[in-house]
């Protein structure tokens, strides 16, 4: 194992030190392991928490800020965050309007975040309301699993929400939007290489150097299936028709485009990987509204790449558009 | 099953279960790196010694208060699926048993089916998903007959934790439903769940302290 660390144990503590020290923008309670705007709880806004393990930035930390997150809990790496932790952050960004708690469908993110919910309303001073993202669609027999996985719809569903609550939205419909999001957003994945777990120390699993993993999810679970190798035209392909196939997506429909990349693959390529997705999309007669092209939901230092739309109309599409000021996503006025 | 159990033998259960938690995490991370990610002998080893700490720090005289500090000790820093799913279960037998400092085996055994109840529903398993509920789920009920039967105490432990070795051994063949070992679809049969393995370990402890 070859990594910037010192002791693989102080991970996640030593990066947050530097998240700290690199953004006055964020403050960080150490001991909860929480990352939260410094000028949080907005009186009369409401707030957004999101978290989840670590070893995926930039989400959910690098996504703290104006017109996005309130607050983000860190896990040890792929490893849910815990009720406390998730309460203690809910606590810090309420600025009486409630809180919304944005989950990936993981057992143990949902577990947590639940019994989060659950000590909040034994306080019953706390309104919370919980969108849980699933948008892998890898996970094809649901009704047999822990359910479809949440992956990169995760990223757009909370620079949506974060935008519709920055304009003083009150919780329910900020939960809506989110919802909307969720349910019109689909994803997957291909893994080149698999990542490596610092404690572990060893790759989370064997990929022949002519394979790919078709479907991967971003712990290093299994997919779909083992391919071989084959050029980004054809890779694109078989990440873009079953996502395209799944909500279904149609002729004339307006989609957000991410091409994101799983943390060990170089821009250059998934530039080279949008131009295959944007052209399928044509194809389809299905038009990339907006990009979004980087790694952005990560698996350490998995190589690969994940493809994720998400059908919008014009509210979703101004949402997006609305300023934002985050250490990853910094735009509008 | 004839005599009661105060609350420093139900302490002396837990730390029982956290020295077999800590003599089988090598054990539970391999079970775990087979189907899951991994942790589960580490995250439960961290989680036991951190709860057991703080008991007996805490000193705790009522069984409520006892599982209560273990359950929430539990559930901030185990992390995961199985914090929740072993914090709850030890809330709700510490909820279930209260205040009584003489707890009957029917006491008892009406706990833990509260406490399996409770992982019922934070879990949404159902017996035969290949998760620590096949384990615990035998147990209870053995118990259950077993304080019915008026059999001795030591006894009854020793059929329910023969209910749940069988109930874990029978995970082996299943095919996952829960948790990250979902994923893995055919692919999970032919492991031994490690939740119902830490769960069995649980039993193990009774039978070890003894109860």
């Amino acid at each position: 194992m070859k990594k910037l660390i010192n002791d693989p144990q102080d991970v996640v503590a030593e990066a947050l030190l530097g998240i700290e020290a690199a953004h006055p923008t964020l403050r960080v309670d150490h001991q909860h392991r929480i990352i939260a705007r410094v000028d949080a709880p907005r009186p009369g806004k409401v707030g957004l928490v999101s978290g989840g393990g670590s070893g995926h930035e930039p989400l959910h930390a690098g996504f703290v800020g104006p017109g996005m997150l309130d607050a983000a809990c860190a896990g040890e790496v792929f490893t849910s965050p815990v009720p406390d932790q998730i309460l203690t952050a809910t606590r810090l960004v309420d600025g009486g309007a409630g809180v919304l708690h944005i989950v990936k469908n993981y057992t143990g993110d949902v577990m947590n975040f639940e019994m989060a919910a659950e000590m909040a309303a034994l306080e019953g001073d706390l309104r919370i309301l919980t969108v849980v993202t699933a948008d892998d669609v890898a996970v094809q027999d649901s009704t047999w699993t822990a359910g479809r996985r949440g992956v990169g719809v995760t990223v757009l569903l909370e620079k949506i929400a974060g935008a519709a609550a920055e304009q003083g939205r009150p919780l329910e419909q900020v939960a809506d939007l989110a919802r909307r999001v969720a349910d019109n957003g689909r994803s997957m994945g291909l893994a080149l290489t698999s990542c490596t777990v610092p404690a572990a120390g060893k790759p989370t699993f064997e990929l022949g150097e002519d394979e790919m993993e078709l479907g991967v999810g971003i712990h290093g679970e299994p997919g779909r299936e083992r391919v071989p190798l084959a050029p980004a035209r054809e890779i694109a392909a078989m990440l873009v028709e079953p996502v395209l196939a799944d909500l279904p997506f149609r002729r004339g429909d307006k989609v957000i485009a991410f091409v994101n990349g799983l943390g060990g693959t170089p821009l250059l390529e998934l530039y080279l990987m949008y131009n295959e997705v944007n052209r399928i999309l044509a194809g389809h007669g299905v038009q990339a509204a907006r990009s979004l092209v980087g790694s952005y939901i990560t698996s350490l230092d998995m190589a690969g790449t994940s493809v994720t739309l998400l059908k919008v109309n014009d509210e979703l599409l101004s949402l997006w558009d609305a300023p934002v000021r985050t250490p990853l996503l910094n735009w509008g006025g | 099953m004839a005599d009661s159990v105060s609350t420093a033998d139900l302490a002396r259960w837990m730390h029982a279960f956290a020295e077999l938690v800590t003599e089988h995490k090598d054990n539970l991370t391999a079970l775990d790196a087979a189907i899951g990610d991994g942790d589960h002998g580490a995250n439960m080893d961290r989680g036991m010694r951190a709860g057991i700490a703080a008991i007996d720090e805490a000193a705790p005289d009522t069984p409520r208060a006892l599982f209560t500090k273990l359950g929430m000790t539990v559930v901030s820093t185990v992390g995961g699926a199985s914090g929740p799913l072993f914090g709850t279960l030890f809330l709700r037998l510490g909820s279930a048993l209260g205040d009584s400092t003489e707890v009957s085996p029917t006491e008892l055994a009406a706990a833990l089916r509260a406490g399996l109840d409770g992982v019922v529903a934070r879990g949404k398993a159902e017996p035969g998903d290949k998760t620590m509920l096949d384990a615990l789920a035998p147990a209870v009920t053995a118990l259950e007959s077993a304080a019915a039967a008026g059999t001795s105490r030591s006894e009854a432990l020793q059929l329910a934790l023969s209910a749940a070795e069988q109930g874990r051994d029978a995970t082996t063949p299943m095919l996952a439903r829960k948790g990250r070992a979902s994923y893995l679809g055919e692919r999970s049969v032919g492991h031994q769940d490690p939740g119902a393995t830490s769960a069995a370990l649980l039993l193990a402890a009774a039978v070890r302290a003894p109860l």
